[in-house]
């Protein structure tokens, strides 16, 4: 086996962007007759290295070999041509055209010169017979589920490409049965000798269909071995980037019962296909913390909780009040505020100063008949300005201008100007420096302290523990675990997160 | 759901044969191969620009300027012949380079500019028009004996109906439209991108390629449907042929094609251009109906058949939505 040449071989490949590294000497092996999964949290450089090997993107340095000799893919279809298919999430295949032209386009058989309907009909159904599909391959592509678009998709890639499968997300969109449907396409090619990349955030189908496990994080190879004898949990330690030895602390002191009332009670909140029913009970002063892997639901969750994603089922009492919370708005006027995990796209307004950023919420909620004056804008201004030790040159500096840390301070001070009953934070210290996070959980604390109930969602499984009284946990869209007291431990979440569980996305 | 991609078509020779049973009802002596003759006659230039412009809309674009090319290429003949000696045979090969050129070039622009084709073929709509002007103000009259001869060709129908030459010619080009539109890989590319396109790009559709192509094949067509309309008029007039890419669009429209691009069938567009026709016969034939009968006929047509295909979208939304919405990430 070792002395074997792999089917694809990536050497020391760098790729930064304006000076940021995406990707830093990162190796990696792909044998023939093997599904290899590439993980990795955000960022990790899971996509930039799909890219590299698929010509998207030039490398900077190191070398692509296939089957021993190195390529240079200038396109994506330069990268088809060489061997690599890709199939992504979301099918890039057209939905208008029939299924046999789908597999055929840009190479039609041909005679006397034209496209020669029969044939290619004849051709598509043999070649998805060999994928178990018996369907019509007139019809157009449209009238078909998503999972057998994919199949369709994959047919097409490997009738073209036939070396090696880059499978990104595929299940993601995808029902129990239609995941193990797609599997089975899969296993079929590793037995024929495919070298296939798989992609997913659900560790349970990462462990039942791969052999192979790279992690990533930072851009950085962190690992790459068998999955045959890998545990769970050190496999999700290497993605969080936590070892266990180091995470031997239990409980945090904080006490579960703050004596406080219930203010949100949550009952059976959930939408089909993204996220499974959830009870949430959060109390006065109270912080409940959310743990996760990239893609669990943890965005979701404070989604459904303030409206962007409207549920289809279950109910919410705010102060034992049966409140709807069908849109932000709603949210807003029931007390509730969200500050987005994307501040820069979702949160602030770059082009508009300090001032007006913090006053933004506020004048929401009184409505635009009720304009805030500017001398109520100003006072508010330098109150949190003040407060939150917000470092900005004046209220009037555009608030692109300000680092990080004291953007995500504006983004606060908007919502704890319209002073909220539940704040939601989805993590609140990314991208941030060192002091800037301090000073935030800093703030976390004070606010609970003060009586506000917060809900945090965090990678950052330190700081959950730090100021957490309860840490929720999800896995594959899905309310997993509930960890109070003595179980708040970064050891608790990770065994919470790598239990294993069904199969599948929520459906 | 196979039965949606024909559905429209359907729906329009429905439409096409019902009206004509009514108009027979009423006028027994339209069911005649004079009137037929004649329908091919008076609509020829009309279909051989409404074929490229089914391109343009299969693909997702709009072609604004070919009522302008048409004009600029009757006055551009009309004013070859009137100045020069040189055969109209010739003339109509330089006319026909010049606006496949001109096609190709605005296909170019939207191409690799990426601008909207509205605006592009807007901008080509007022520099033809303009051009054209610019060769002649006045409406030049065409007495080249050639003329006359190609306008004198034709097949006699049984019923003494007239099959002329430009009425054949309309024929052909649809015939070989759809030939090029079903049975060839630019007619496929097409499809493809009025699908969508940046999958029809990953799936290596030469997406620069095909879209010069179709802009150039529709400026083709309009400069070919100029010297028809020039044969049937026998002059060049810059004013001529205004609104000609309305007309020509909502063929394409009631013919069946989604005007978002990427399903509709060249046949269709000619049932589109003979319903447009049919009404224009029974108007003549009643005698007491103002023409504007016609825009106003068209116009409730546009809306029935833009809200059937809002219909049809509905339901294969409504059909497959919880396969087609994607869980968020």
């Amino acid at each position: 086996m070792a002395n074997e040449t792999p089917l694809l071989r990536a050497k020391g490949v760098s790729k930064s962007f304006f000076g940021v590294a995406a990707l830093d000497d990162v190796d990696f092996t792909l044998r023939s007759g093997e599904v290899h999964a590439l993980l990795g949290e955000n960022g990790a450089g899971k996509s930039t290295l799909i890219k590299v090997i698929t010509g998207a993107y030039r490398r900077d340095a190191g070398e692509v070999l296939l089957e021993g000799k190195p390529i240079f893919p200038r396109d994506v279809l330069d990268a088809q041509a060489l061997g690599i298919g890709t199939v992504y999430q979301e099918v890039n295949l057209l939905p208008n055209l029939s299924v046999a032209e789908n597999l055929y386009l840009g190479r039609q058989p041909k005679r006397f010169g034209m496209i020669d309907m029969r044939a290619m009909n004849r051709l598509s159904r043999e070649l998805l017979k060999r994928y178990g599909l018996d369907i019509d391959v007139a019809a157009p592509l449209s009238s078909f589920s998503v999972a057998i678009q994919q199949i369709i998709a994959i047919a097409r890639a490997v009738d073209i490409s036939g070396k090696v499968l880059i499978l990104d997300e595929p299940t993601a969109s995808l029902d129990t049965h239609e995941v193990e449907m797609l599997f089975s396409v899969v296993r079929q090619l590793r037995a024929e000798g495919l070298g296939i990349i798989f992609i997913s955030h659900f560790l349970d189908q990462v462990f039942s269909i791969a052999d192979t496990i790279t992690v990533l994080r930072n851009g950085r190879l962190i690992a790459s071995r068998a999955v045959e004898g890998l545990e769970r949990i050190d496999l999700v330690s290497m993605m969080l980037g936590r070892r266990l030895e180091e995470a031997e602390d239990t409980g945090n002191g904080v006490a579960a019962d703050t004596g406080g009332e219930t203010v949100i009670k949550v009952r059976h909140l959930g939408k089909r296909g993204v996220l499974a029913p959830f009870d949430l009970d959060v109390k006065r002063g109270e912080v409940v913390g959310i743990a996760g892997l990239l893609g669990s639901g943890r965005t979701e969750t404070a989604q459904l909780l303030f409206g962007i994603e409207r549920a289809d089922g279950g109910t919410v009492e705010v102060e034992g009040q049966a409140t709807n919370l069908a849109s932000p708005q709603k949210a807003v006027h029931a007390g509730f505020g969200f500050c987005p995990e994307d501040r820069k796209t979702d949160g602030i307004i770059g082009d508009l100063s300090v001032r007006e950023n913090i006053a933004l919420a506020l004048q929401a909620r009184r409505g635009w008949a009720k304009p805030l004056s500017r001398r109520e804008q100003d006072d508010l201004a330098s109150q949190y300005i003040e407060a939150l030790d917000i470092r900005t040159a004046g209220a009037e500096m555009p608030v692109k201008f300000l680092s990080g840390g004291n953007q995500q301070k504006v983004l606060l001070a908007r919502w704890l100007a319209t002073n909220p009953r539940f704040l939601i934070l989805d993590e609140p210290t990314r991208g941030i420096d060192v002091g800037a996070h301090a000073e935030i959980i800093r703030l976390i604390r004070r606010l609970c302290a003060d009586g506000m109930s917060l809900l945090v969602i965090s990678s950052e499984l330190e700081e959950l523990v730090g100021y957490s009284a309860r840490v929720l946990v999800l896995r594959d869209r899905r309310h997993v675990a509930e960890l109070v007291g003595e179980e708040v431990s970064t050891t608790g979440i990770l065994k919470a997160i790598a239990a294993s569980g069904t199969t599948g996305a929520a459906a | 759901m196979t039965s949606s991609k024909y559905l429209p078509l359907i729906t329009t020779i429905a439409v096409f044969v019902l009206a004509y049973l009514i108009c027979i009802a009423q006028f027994p002596s339209m069911w005649s191969t004079r009137v037929i003759g004649n329908l091919l006659t008076d609509n020829a230039f009309l279909g051989i620009t409404a074929v490229g412009m089914t391109f343009v809309i299969l693909s997702g674009g709009i072609d604004l300027s070919v009522g302008s090319v048409i004009a600029f290429t009757g006055v551009f003949l009309a004013v070859l012949l009137q100045n020069t000696s040189i055969h109209p045979l010739f003339a109509f090969v330089l006319a026909l380079m010049i606006t496949t050129a001109f096609g190709a070039f605005m296909g170019a622009v939207i191409h690799y500019l990426e601008m909207p084709a509205f605006i592009v073929t807007l901008a080509g709509m007022f520099l033809a028009r303009g051009v054209s002007f610019l060769l002649s103000t006045q409406s030049v009259p065409i007495n080249h004996p050639f003329y006359a001869t190609l306008q004198h060709l034709y097949f006699k129908m049984p019923g003494g109906g007239r099959l002329t030459l430009i009425g054949i010619t309309m024929l052909v080009v649809f015939l070989v439209g759809s030939i090029v539109a079903q049975r060839t890989r630019f007619g496929a590319n097409v499809y493809a991108l009025g699908g969508n396109i940046q999958s029809a790009e990953l799936m290596g559709v030469p997406v620069g390629r095909t879209t010069i192509g179709i802009y150039a094949v529709s400026g083709f067509l309009a400069g070919l449907s100029g010297i028809v309309f020039s044969l049937y008029t026998s002059a060049g007039y810059s004013l001529s042929a205004s609104g000609v890419e309305l007309d020509a669009i909502a063929a394409v429209v009631i013919g069946g094609t989604l005007l978002s691009g990427g399903s509709g069938f060249i046949a269709g567009t000619l049932i589109g251009i003979f319903i447009q026709g049919l009404i224009q016969t029974y108007i003549v034939f009643d005698g007491t109906l103002s023409s504007w009968w016609t825009k106003i006929v068209i116009g409730l047509l546009l809306f029935g058949f833009i809200a059937l295909q809002r219909g049809i979208l509905w339901m294969s939304e409504h059909g497959s939505v919880s396969f087609r919405k994607k869980a968020a990430a």
